[in-house]
């Protein structure tokens, strides 16, 4: 028994070491599975207001580029209405009284980070703004990322710029779809592989989201093929693609939710008991 | 430990902490190069003080950076290992001086000096970056991330070690 005691005493050091090791460990293996990070995670109270108050320095820096996407996401939108307007003497239905299956939200960003392998993004908005987990983020030029991690005030997002993110795209041409991944060695390029061979592919090419995930829908903007090769095996393209959205500024974004999504979800699941 | 040293070293993990995460962490020099200065609190930890106390204490700089950083337990794993190196380094870099208690790190020749703080501040970038790409098929990125790192924390520490030494007077 002393001998045990001695032991203990002696390598303390070593025994506060290896437990500590092994808690962070533990901890980091945790933030790896995606839905985990609920422990250690900067959506919380304290972080969210240091954020906040850093954010409400630095906001000043960048109103200039803000306001010129602004007048740029304008200029589009109110070209959209434009052929809206010429079509106005057609009977229609008025879809602002339909319910609706999108449902958009606006967040500013307190914290982004982009120069590491899995990155996060946190929003100065929470549950409190009727924000949930698996929301999509977007911003007026593209894909931003998914919520993953939502406190009563603010609201952490998994960015595209990070190795875990797979998202259902399409090449908004040919609609062939594949999934888009991230091989953290630029913020501006996101790869997108899966797509079959069969494809007519070209440099220059759009890739829009696919529709086929519950998150986001159909058609918003990723980027523009920068090149492409085939996969080890032949049958399928690995393709380089340049963001639209310069992920590394963001200040304004959107969050998009889907009303229909735990109906499809529910179904879905139903359709897999089933088998 | 003193009282008056005692409450440098607060003043100082604190300081350290939100340095790293509002400044330090938003640098991304050439798009994805951050230094880590933070670990400067494990440097300058005093020679005498308890190593059981210094591991607990780095657990929690790494774990603060981590709550900011959203990145899991990856900086705290790294500091502990440091931490816990510490005396190891010590002993390579200063010699038999440092076992007879007799070194002052502010006082210490520059070479053995820069060789105390390359080696765990490259140790603790290899452990951190291991962790935080977690993959075997990234190890050119892992080692480039670790050699770029470390080269710009290694001249930011330099750089406030000469700022903040007092002068022998």
């Amino acid at each position: 028994m002393q001998q045990i005691i001695f032991f203990f005493i002696r390598n303390k050091n070593f025994l506060l070491f290896g437990l500590l090791f092994v808690i962070s460990i533990m901890l980091t293996i945790q933030s790896h599975s995606y839905h985990k990070n609920k422990f250690i995670s900067s959506s919380n109270f304290f972080t969210g207001k240091v954020f906040t108050f850093r954010n409400s320095i630095t906001d000043y820096f960048g109103l200039g580029k803000e306001n010129q996407r602004l007048v740029e996401e304008n200029l589009r939108l109110r070209q959209k209405l434009e052929n809206f307007s010429e079509e106005e003497n057609i009977p229609f239905l008025d879809t602002l009284v339909l319910p609706k299956k999108y449902k958009y939200y606006t967040a500013t960003v307190i914290n982004n980070n982009y120069s590491r392998s899995k990155n996060h993004i946190t929003l100065n908005k929470g549950s409190i703004d009727s924000l949930k987990v698996d929301m999509g983020v977007i911003s007026g030029r593209g894909l931003v990322g998914i919520v993953s991690d939502v406190s009563e005030n603010y609201a952490t997002v998994q960015s595209i710029l990070n190795t875990k993110s797979r998202i259902n795209a399409k090449l908004k041409k040919s609609n062939h779809f594949g999934s888009l991944i991230w091989d953290a060695k630029s913020p501006h390029l996101v790869q997108l592989n899966d797509i079959p061979r069969i494809a007519d592919i070209k440099v220059g090419d759009t890739v829009v989201t696919g529709g086929r995930s519950t998150i986001f829908p159909e058609g918003i903007p990723i980027g523009a093929v920068k090149d492409f090769r085939l996969d080890k095996d032949d049958n399928y393209y690995y393709v380089n693609l340049e963001v639209f959205n310069d992920l590394t500024s963001l200040q304004h974004v959107y969050l998009i939710q889907n009303n229909h999504a735990q109906e499809i979800l529910t179904l879905e699941k139903e359709a897999e008991d089933a088998e | 430990m003193q009282n008056n040293e005692l409450f440098l070293n607060i003043v100082r993990f604190i300081l350290l902490v939100f340095l790293q995460v509002l400044i330090l962490n938003n640098i991304n020099f050439l798009g994805y190069i951050n230094p880590y200065v933070y670990i400067y609190f494990i440097l300058l930890f005093p020679l005498d003080g308890n190593k059981a106390l210094l591991i607990f204490l780095s657990f929690f700089l790494g774990l603060s950076v981590d709550i900011f950083g959203d990145s899991g337990g990856v900086h705290a794993a790294a500091s502990v290992f440091i931490a816990y190196l510490r005396p190891l380094a010590l002993k390579f870099s200063f010699g038999v001086s440092y076992e007879y208690n007799t070194v002052k790190i502010k006082k210490a020749d520059p070479l053995e000096r820069l060789t105390y703080i390359s080696v765990l501040v490259f140790i603790h970038h290899l452990v951190l970056f291991a962790l935080e790409i977690f993959s075997f098929g990234h190890i050119l990125l892992l080692l480039k991330s670790t050699l770029f790192s470390g080269v710009f924390t290694i001249i930011l520490i330099l750089c406030s070690w000469i700022l903040f030494s007092r002068k022998p007077s």
